[in-house]
């Protein structure tokens, strides 16, 4: 038996995750992303790889969704209102609640701005999300009679989560994008000890350690005032889901704190409106914010305004949420064309932008000028602050998971190849674990655990539970030279229960194996004897 | 396993009872009270009862003259609460686990939980807990009007518990107080405090719908929604040797809480059904009391369904529930348009979510002004709770989520002002807003207790206003307290269980071996002709057997493991053999073989087995041709058998090893050495 393991998106690379596992002959797709740095054909995955004849439904027994996130579910629309998918597909509630939200701004986005023919519509989108079964966390859900799956916590965003899936005997987990630690809204991935033969994980910063989150939210908060009390605007140039509510608690926070009265504004409805699933979501957020929600919804922003168009010169300061993230075009270039040019404003960018996009302009030059396109040229004069925090894991984090699981392999997706190879190496040697991380469009083969089944006698079972308990006195001669252990300590008698019974399989002719006791094998041995 | 049924319960709000011994665990499936049990009390006096107080309090006077039910012949004490009876005899520290399937289901618990020694695991639904843990506080606050008006008194035996009280009362009091048979006097216990209730809550362990949980790495366990209640459950128990279905009350249909489950119940060996609700189904319901209004109905449930697949989900019986609701919220809205005020003493959340929709609806198509009150002490917190928890309710409810609306109406009734909730009746914000006629939605449907006994004394004797009350066994007893009641009384039975009808296609459709199944059900049934699955009948008190057809369990074997394996062939017996080494494991309910690196279990004394006659010339020799130095003793066995003969080796190996008729044990320290003797022995015997 053995598990194969596709990467059609993710391998060696951040954007479209698409792994396709066949696990003992069930064949699961693990997210269906889209690429955000390509409007070519290289944005989707190649699913022509998973069924040439393009059968998807007789090629798939399920898709599983880790969370809302567009290069985990950018493609899904496409692939199963395009391509013709019709089988099951499983995501958390939030993600099922939230996805096509994202789906549908990206749809906007790329038919606004880029002009481009659109590969789905706003049908596609509803029709696709009628094909999704909602699971809850830690819910074993029975695919079929034998594919069963699990989602566990994977902080990340609201709803991401890491799925188990068991076939027979063989059992792997894919962690989609997952964060180790708390953050302001979420809670740390949270899942059980297993035995695996497969873990597939990201490794976004396989090779960075992060310090104190907290340090790292001060020097945020420190910008953002430092700069409307010089009367300056921020922009945050955010997408509507996730970072912004992550944010935005964080400034609610520091405003009441600091009895600020400056405005806080969403640009879109998007976000306002995303902001009411996650008031109904709060049971998937942090334990500090789910044990107030009765007083208080941490959802129901106080200090935020809905923001108008002609606001945008309006004078004074303001704190401003815009979309899309990466300043990539939409509402969030145009605030940036009208507020780059004053050293009074301030952008805020994540730690990772896109290439190609404005922010990762901002973030790789030094150059003040920047071309927004071959007739606009922006004078950047505003402060940049880089976030420097983000829901990822880090390496640290990455290894303790590898670390807590001990699967037999580990397979590394989402993370760019050097420092891939590098924690691919330390998995190794360190945890001696064989390790992969595939480029697109390869496959990993690896074995996969099998039990051979058999039936054990009522006899042997309690003969394994009788209480074996063995009495040693210890040798003080042996515990004298050691200067290290404490005699205090070692206890004159030590008393051990190391349970033993004799046990015998049994294989007859047309029967199953049985396992017996020694002394039932005599009996069995004597009644063939007399049969024959 | 064992299976013993503690109480069958009665009904929605006292669900069963049982205890349930399986692979040795000890499980209680659910810890109910019967609170239905308080009319035997009175409310709390007012200042107009003050005159029967204290007559009912001077003794001497008393006398049973005739058995007439009259309201001074309550019991006028701070309730006790009346638990489920048999359960006291069981010693609370012996209980393993506890199994909670409903909010109603946990009622009881601090009662156990608070005892010394208890340790067991208590499991219940995350939703369950949380409604459950707002019940028991809204009880607890609810009981401390008794304790402000009857004064904090030590805990001393109760007097209305004395034999020569209970004579007195009449017969019906008596049965509540004592149980049919008189045996029930030990469930009485007093309120537990809010203390105990958050001690509770911090014993429970929560748990998802479909999540597997491992008792003591023997049992699995795992809940499954029976669409009853937000967070009710059934359960299936899974263990190596073989599963388990519990089959509490359960719903089809839900306009609340998640549908119930039941093709997660499929194909287990043994099923306990234990929903009693058909028990009422046939019961003939008399419409004989004088309070009520002859131009109301007394609503029946739903009589037949004509269904093909038997059982199959059937939006006739749900389109029956709604005209249900909408009747009667049509009563209700008739009534305030008279002028009259409508009181909604219903604990039942799914009935109350629907009815608070539906009624503002109607008021509003209706251009009806009236205030919608909700008065309870946990109120304001459920309602918050209901919006978050979409993954507990109905597909329908979902929906709302996927598509951005609040998951219940109430979000928006209550911003818009339409509804108005209120912690207790002495609020501040009720009184200023308080407006007549209105409508009321308030516990406790008992009637003893919480803010309805004060509006009930304050409309009873208006016949423009109305009463609508869940379906009463007694209610004159119920309102004994009232009389006389001038006011409409509208009384409404909702289903909350398995039709009758339904019984038998859904346990075909489940197809478990065994069914365990009430006696008290047997005659509404007829199971003869049923082949695919054989039934034990139970009733309460009185504990089952049910003997599992295989004594042995399931086990896996690592395949490194059983890629070492030296078989041994009986030709003549068509057997083959292997001694097993390794670790055996249990998780998860199932037994696991492993390959055992540790050095020290392969290490020291080891004894090997062989079967057959053994010659022991042949094996002497054998053993000198291998370099083995060995001497021959007769012994004799346990068996006191002379025919045993031992052979010593001392160079290179020390070992000894003993030949019988049947078989041959080899004891040496060395594993190795044992294993070269084993050889050895396996070549000669093979030769034979
Ligand atoms: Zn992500």
């Amino acid at each position: 038996m053995a598990i194969e393991t596709l990467v059609l998106g993710a391998g060696q690379e951040v954007g479209k995750s698409c792994v396709v596992v066949n696990i003992n002959g069930k064949r699961i797709m693990f997210d269906c992303g889209m690429h955000m740095g390509y409007n070519d054909h290289r944005q989707f995955p190649d699913f022509s790889l998973i069924s040439p004849s393009r059968n998807f439904n007789d090629a798939l027994s399920c898709i599983i969704i880790t969370h809302f996130h567009l290069d985990h579910v950018g493609a899904l629309a496409y692939f199963t209102e395009v391509c013709g998918y019709s089988g099951p597909v499983y995501m958390t509630y939030p993600t099922k609640a939230l996805a096509p939200l994202m789906l549908e701004d990206y749809r906007k986005v790329m038919v606004n701005r880029r002009g481009e023919e659109e590969q789905f519509t706003s049908d596609h989108i509803a029709e696709c999300m009628k094909k999704v079964i909602a699971v809850d966390l830690k819910q074993t859900v029975q695919v079929d009679e034998d594919l069963e799956i699990r989602a566990y916590y994977a902080g990340h965003v609201i709803g991401a989560a890491m799925f188990y899936v068991k076939v027979g005997d063989a059992e792997m987990v894919y962690t989609g994008d997952y964060n180790m630690t708390p953050d302001r809204h979420l809670g740390a991935a949270q899942i059980d000890r297993l035995r695996l033969d497969l873990l597939i994980t990201e490794s976004t910063y396989a090779t960075t350690i992060r310090d104190s989150k907290y340090a790292r939210e001060r020097e945020f908060l420190k910008a953002i005032h430092k700069c409307v009390s010089g009367g300056g605007k921020v922009l945050i140039p955010t997408f509507a889901l996730g970072r912004a509510q992550e944010l935005c608690i964080l400034l609610e926070d520091y405003w009441e704190r600091m009895n600020l009265k400056v405005p806080i504004y969403f640009s879109a409805g998007l976000t306002i409106q995303a902001n009411m699933y996650y008031k109904m979501l709060i049971g998937w957020t942090s334990q500090k914010i789910k044990d107030t929600y009765s007083t208080h919804n941490a959802f129901d922003f106080k200090n935020v305004h809905k923001f108008e168009r002609s606001m945008l010169d309006a004078p004074g300061p303001c704190v401003l949420f815009a979309t899309p993230g990466m300043i990539s075009g939409g509402f969030s270039l145009e605030v940036f064309k009208h507020w780059a040019p004053s050293e009074n404003n301030l952008v805020t960018l994540p730690g990772y932008c896109l290439a190609g996009t404005v922010g990762h302009k901002l973030i790789s030059g030094k150059s003040t000028n920047i071309d927004i396109d071959p007739d606009t040229q922006i004078d950047v004069r505003c402060q940049i602050h880089q976030l420097a925090f983000s829901p990822h894991t880090d390496s640290k984090g990455i290894m303790d998971l590898v670390k807590f699981l001990s699967p037999k392999h580990v397979i590394l997706v989402h993370g760019e190849k050097p420092k891939m190879d590098s924690l691919k190496e330390r998995i190794h040697s360190e945890l001696e674990i064989p390790c992969y991380n595939p480029a697109n469009n390869e496959t990993v083969n690896i074995p996969s655990t099998n039990y051979v089944n058999a039936e054990a006698s009522g006899t042997f079972i309690r003969n394994c539970l009788n209480p074996n308990f063995k009495f040693q006195k210890c040798n003080s001669v042996d515990t004298r030279d050691s200067t290290l252990i404490d005699r205090n300590l070692t206890p004159e008698l030590q008393v051990e229960d190391e349970r033993v019974a004799d046990g015998v399989l049994v294989m007859e002719s047309n029967k199953k194996a049985k396992i017996v006791h020694r002394d039932e094998v005599l009996l069995m041995l004597d009644e063939k004897k007399q049969e024959a | 396993m064992k299976f013993t049924c503690l109480s069958k319960g009665r009904g929605f709000h006292f669900p069963p009872c049982h205890m349930l011994n399986c692979c040795g665990i000890r499980i209680l499936l659910d810890c109910p009270l019967d609170l239905s049990a308080l009319m035997a009390f009175s409310p709390v006096p007012t200042s107009l009862d003050a005159f029967s107080f204290e007559e009912s309090n001077n003794n001497e006077k008393r006398q049973k003259i005739e058995d007439l039910l009259e309201a001074k012949s309550l019991i006028f004490a701070e309730p006790w609460y009346k638990t489920v009876n048999s359960l006291h005899l069981w010693n609370a520290s012996l209980i393993d686990v506890i199994l909670i399937s409903s909010p109603m289901g946990i009622m009881g618990l601090p009662f156990l939980t608070r005892r010394k020694g208890f340790s067991a695991k208590i499991y219940v639904t995350l939703a369950s807990a949380r409604l459950g843990q707002l019940m028991m506080e809204d009880l607890v606050s609810m009981h401390a009007e008794f304790r402000q008006f009857y004064g904090l008194k030590e805990s001393n035996f109760p007097p209305w518990l004395r034999q020569e009280e209970l004579e007195i009362l009449p017969s019906v009091l008596k049965e509540i107080l004592a149980g049919k048979d008189g045996v029930e006097l030990g469930a009485w216990m007093p309120m537990y405090s809010a203390a105990d209730v958050k001690d509770c809550m911090l014993k429970i362990n929560t748990l998802n719908y479909a999540q597997e949980v491992c008792y003591n790495g023997t049992l699995v366990i795992k809940a499954f929604s029976s669409g009853v209640e937000i967070g009710s459950c059934n359960w299936i128990l899974n263990g190596p040797k073989g599963d388990i279905a519990y089959l509490s009350n359960s719903c089809f249909f839900s306009a609340h809480a998640m549908a119930f489950d039941y093709r997660s119940l499929r194909g287990t060996c043994a099923l306990i059904y234990s929903d009693f609700s058909s028990l009422s189904d046939t019961q003939d319901i008399e419409d004989g009391d004088n309070y009520t209004d002859p131009t109301s109905d007394k609503l029946l449930p739903p009589s037949s369904f004509q269904d093909s697949d038997g059982f199959n989900l059937n939006s006739d019986e749900d389109l029956e529930e709604k005209e249900k609701l909408v009747f009667i919220c049509s009563c209700a809205i008739e009534c305030v348009k008279d002028g009259g005020s409508v009181l909604i003493p219903i604990n039942r959340l799914g009935t109350i979510l629907q009815l608070l929709e539906e009624m503002t609806t109607l008021l509003e198509a209706s251009a009806t002004e009236v205030p919608v009150y909700i008065i309870s002490s946990v109120a304001e917190e459920l309602l918050v709770w209901l919006n978050i928890i979409p993954e507990w309710l109905c597909k329908q409810r979902q929906e709302r989520l996927f598509s951005g609306e609040f998951l219940f109406a109430h979000v928006k009734l209550l911003k818009e002002k339409k509804i108005h909730v209120v912690p207790d009746i002495h609020s501040h914000g009720f009184l200023k807003n308080w407006r007549e006629p209105c409508i009321v939605f308030c516990p406790h449907w008992s009637l003893r207790m919480g803010p309805v006994v004060h509006l009930l004394r304050r409309w009873c004797g208006d016949p423009k206003s109305l009463l609508i009350l869940e379906d009463m066994e007694n209610l004159e007893l119920a309102l004994l307290p009232f009389k006389p009641v001038a006011m409409k009384v509208l009384q409404c039975l909702f289903p909350s269980g398995i039709g009758l009808q339904k019984v038998q296609p859904l346990l075909k459709t489940l197809q478990p071996k065994t069914v365990l199944f009430p006696e008290d059900l047997r005659l509404k049934t007829n199971f003869s002709c049923e082949k695919s699955f054989s039934v034990s009948y139970y009733t309460e008190a009185e504990t089952l057997k049910v003997s599992r057809q295989k004594d042995s369990s399931e086990i896996k074997i690592a395949a490194d493991l059983a890629s070492q394996f030296y078989w041994k062939t009986f030709k003549k017996e068509g057997i083959n053999v292997n001694r097993l080494k390794g670790k055996l494991l249990m998780e998860n309910g199932r037994h696991h073989l492993f390959l055992d690196n540790d050095k020290k279990t392969s290490s020291g004394n080891s004894s090997l087995l062989r079967c057959g006659l053994l010659d022991s010339n042949k094996f002497l020799a054998k053993l000198s041709k291998m370099g083995i130095n060995a001497s021959m003793e007769r012994g004799t066995d346990d068996a006191g058998s002379t025919n045993v003969r031992i052979v010593h080796t001392e160079k290179p190996y020390k070992a000894l090893i003993e030949i019988g008729n049947t078989s041959t044990a080899i004891t040496t320290v060395d594993a190795n050495v044992a294993s070269i003797l084993y050889k050895a022995i396996d070549n000669i015997l093979d030769e034979v």
